[in-house]
């Protein structure tokens, strides 16, 4: 094997602004991010809404807006992905579920959307196979973006990766608006990828739906990947090793809907050291220092806490 | 039925117009400070004149007589079809439009095509990305002919090509001395091209910088964004997303410059003596001569309001929104 699929050590990813006219503003949106991907696996990046997590997604795919930019180490099959690279790949092995109807061109027709101008008996019969497995009908082809439905919008965008063969499956948000049947529905059309041997990235806020089908979990604080652990360590708090984690496992309904107070700091207003800091109930000192990773039986915290420690 | 009662309210809309600015240019008319008698018979005539010929004038120009009687008397003659005779020209007014009208509309076509496809075309090259040279030269020049007066360029064109390089005419339509039936197409092109290029000038700013802003924006957009995740390349999304997506608007743009075309032949068609609309209309106001100037008014708001219903026609039949929109309502 030549290593993991898709490989994110230490991606940070800034966000230039320009404020008041002249004064530039560098905003770290995300900080030294890792993330593994293997295939037939589903892992999945949280983070709370509008937190630049999307960024990732285009950081790995080489779409990046012009004012930002992205340091770090991204691997794809074990060698470094260039933009050469991302170019090449991009659209073919590795595609972009992206989140909502925004991302279809609002004057063309499905159909050829889904073709991606691609002419010919072969793909017709493609496309209209991988709509129809999504129970789209032969009609949907003809309809324009801004006549289709929430989930049959996602359920479009899903066919464009689905048209390519993919090994790598980037899916952005692609959940919200949608009721959680619906919702679910989705995510099992991801699963399904990775049963065909495909790796899927799944960036959402959603934690409960993340849980439900992802194998392995990444959660973002505030831009900092604080912890990495697989699915199942959410079935107890005790598993769970740092305390933005916990917190978010109190706060989910079935283990007592409790929030913390606070709120996550705005990336301009970043404390030193760990992010969580002024909300954590363990905080000290050392926590404004830089805080390495810490491997745990499930994956990696960042955390200075031991176990057991308060 | 549909289309019957859309139809009905346009031409509803279009009527409103034409009472309201045909109101309005006449309210104006009669508030202005000059006095036709002597603008047009001049202060030394009329002090030679007898006081029953300054009567009879006066009559002829209508002083005296109170606006609301005018108007009325205006109205009626023009619902009845008759637009009364220039006071100035001494010619129905039917019949001086429409020469003026063949004149302007021949200029105004070209100048038109000229801003609607050169502005296009630089809009594209601008607007392709935004911050690149072909960007920052395109909007410098925009900024630069936007900002500038019509008539002025108007005459820096005119010493340049005309006085200076003497390349092309100085003025007017046709060749002077030369008796009407012997004017050829060629005569009349090459009197055409400085006034057209001057008046298109600043029109290819505007359509220019609009086509730019418009790009920029769908070159910026999810969906582009997406295309190039697909492994589209920049040309095949320029031609499949971009230039659809900003055909509506420019085509929009295009017809309600016809407006601003009209408005800048004014100025044009005065500093190149081209006899044009524009150049009677300033006449006619200039003069005092009412009937003129109403009929010029009431044909320029119906044209431009035919450019903007057209508009609006064609983007009910391109865009699919509103196709199936309306189809669904």
């Amino acid at each position: 094997m030549d290593g993991h699929l898709l490989e994110v050590k230490g991606l940070s990813i800034t966000f230039t602004q320009y404020e008041r006219g002249l004064r530039r503003v560098s905003l770290p949106v995300i900080r030294d991010l890792g993330v593994t991907v293997d295939r037939g696996e589903m892992v999945a990046v949280i983070g709370s809404s509008g937190s630049g997590k999307s960024l990732l997604a285009h950081a790995v795919m080489g779409i990046l807006p012009y004012n930002a930019s992205a340091e770090g180490e991204i691997r794809y099959q074990g060698e470094i992905l260039t933009e050469k690279r991302k170019k090449a790949l991009r659209g073919r092995e590795l595609v972009l579920v992206p989140q909502s109807v925004s991302y279809l061109d609002p004057l063309m027709r499905v159909g050829e959307q889904v073709k991606n101008g691609r002419k010919g008996r072969k793909w017709e019969e493609a496309c209209r196979r991988v709509l129809g497995s999504y129970g789209l009908g032969p009609e949907t082809e003809s309809l324009y973006p801004f006549q289709l439905s929430g989930g049959m919008t996602r359920r479009v965008l899903i066919s464009t990766a689905v048209m390519e063969n993919p090994r790598l499956v980037i899916a952005d948000e692609p959940t919200p608006g949608l009721h959680p049947e619906a919702a679910k529905r989705v995510l099992g059309h991801f699963r399904e990828m990775t049963e065909a041997g495909a790796g899927v990235l799944l960036i959402t806020h959603d934690l409960n739906l993340a849980l439900q089908t992802a194998d392995r979990v990444v959660v973002l604080y505030a831009g900092t990947a604080v912890e990495e652990t697989d699915s199942r360590a959410f079935c107890r708090e005790e598993t769970l090793y740092h305390p933005y984690t916990r917190a978010l496992y109190r706060a989910m309904p079935e283990h007592g809907f409790k929030s913390e107070p606070g709120s996550q700091p705005y990336v301009k207003e970043l404390p030193s050291g760990c992010p969580y800091r002024p909300r954590c109930a363990m905080a000290g000192p050392e926590c404004a220092g830089p805080v390495p990773l810490r491997k745990t039986d499930r994956g990696w915290v960042r955390c200075v806490r031991k176990e057991g420690e308060a | 039925m549909e289309n019957a009662k859309w139809i009905g309210m346009q031409l509803l809309r279009m009527a409103v117009l034409l009472a309201a600015v045909t109101v309005t240019v006449f309210v104006l008319l009669s508030l202005s400070p000059i006095d036709p008698l002597t603008t047009n018979v001049g202060q030394t005539a009329l002090g030679s004149m007898s006081g029953e010929q300054v009567e009879r004038l006066k009559e002829y120009w209508g002083v005296g007589t109170p606006a609301a009687a005018r108007f009325l008397g205006w109205a009626r003659d023009f619902l009845r079809g008759d637009m009364g005779i220039s006071l100035l020209y001494r010619r129905p007014v039917a019949q001086v439009i429409g020469e003026r009208f063949f004149n302007s509309v021949w200029l105004m076509i070209w100048a038109w095509l000229l801003s609607g496809f050169m502005g296009f075309g630089l809009g594209i090259l601008a607007g392709r990305k935004r911050g690149g040279t072909a960007d920052r030269l395109v909007t410098g020049y925009c900024l630069l002919t936007a900002s500038t007066p019509a008539f002025w360029i108007a005459m820096v064109l005119l010493m340049i090509f005309a006085v200076w390089l003497k390349w092309l005419p100085i003025g007017l339509a046709v060749p002077i001395g030369t008796a009407a039936d012997e004017v050829g197409l060629g005569d009349r092109i090459y009197h055409m091209i400085l006034p057209a290029l001057a008046l298109s000038l600043t029109g290819i700013s505007s359509v220019a910088l609009h086509t730019r802003e418009k790009l920029a924006a769908v070159m910026e957009s999810d969906y582009v964004l997406f295309a190039r995740a697909r492994g589209e390349s920049e040309r095949s999304i320029l031609v499949r997303h971009g230039l659809k997506n900003i055909a509506l608007p420019a085509m929009t743009l295009q017809f309600a410059s016809v407006s601003e075309i009209f408005g800048g032949s004014v100025l044009v068609e005065q500093v190149f003596s081209y006899p044009g609309l524009g150049q009677a209309a300033v006449t006619a106001g200039l003069g005092s001569d009412v009937p003129l100037l109403m009929g010029i008014t009431v044909i320029t708001a119906a044209v431009v309001f035919g450019g903007n219903t057209a508009a609006n026609i064609l983007y009910g039949l391109i865009d699919p929104r509103m196709r199936k929109g309306r189809k669904k309502g």
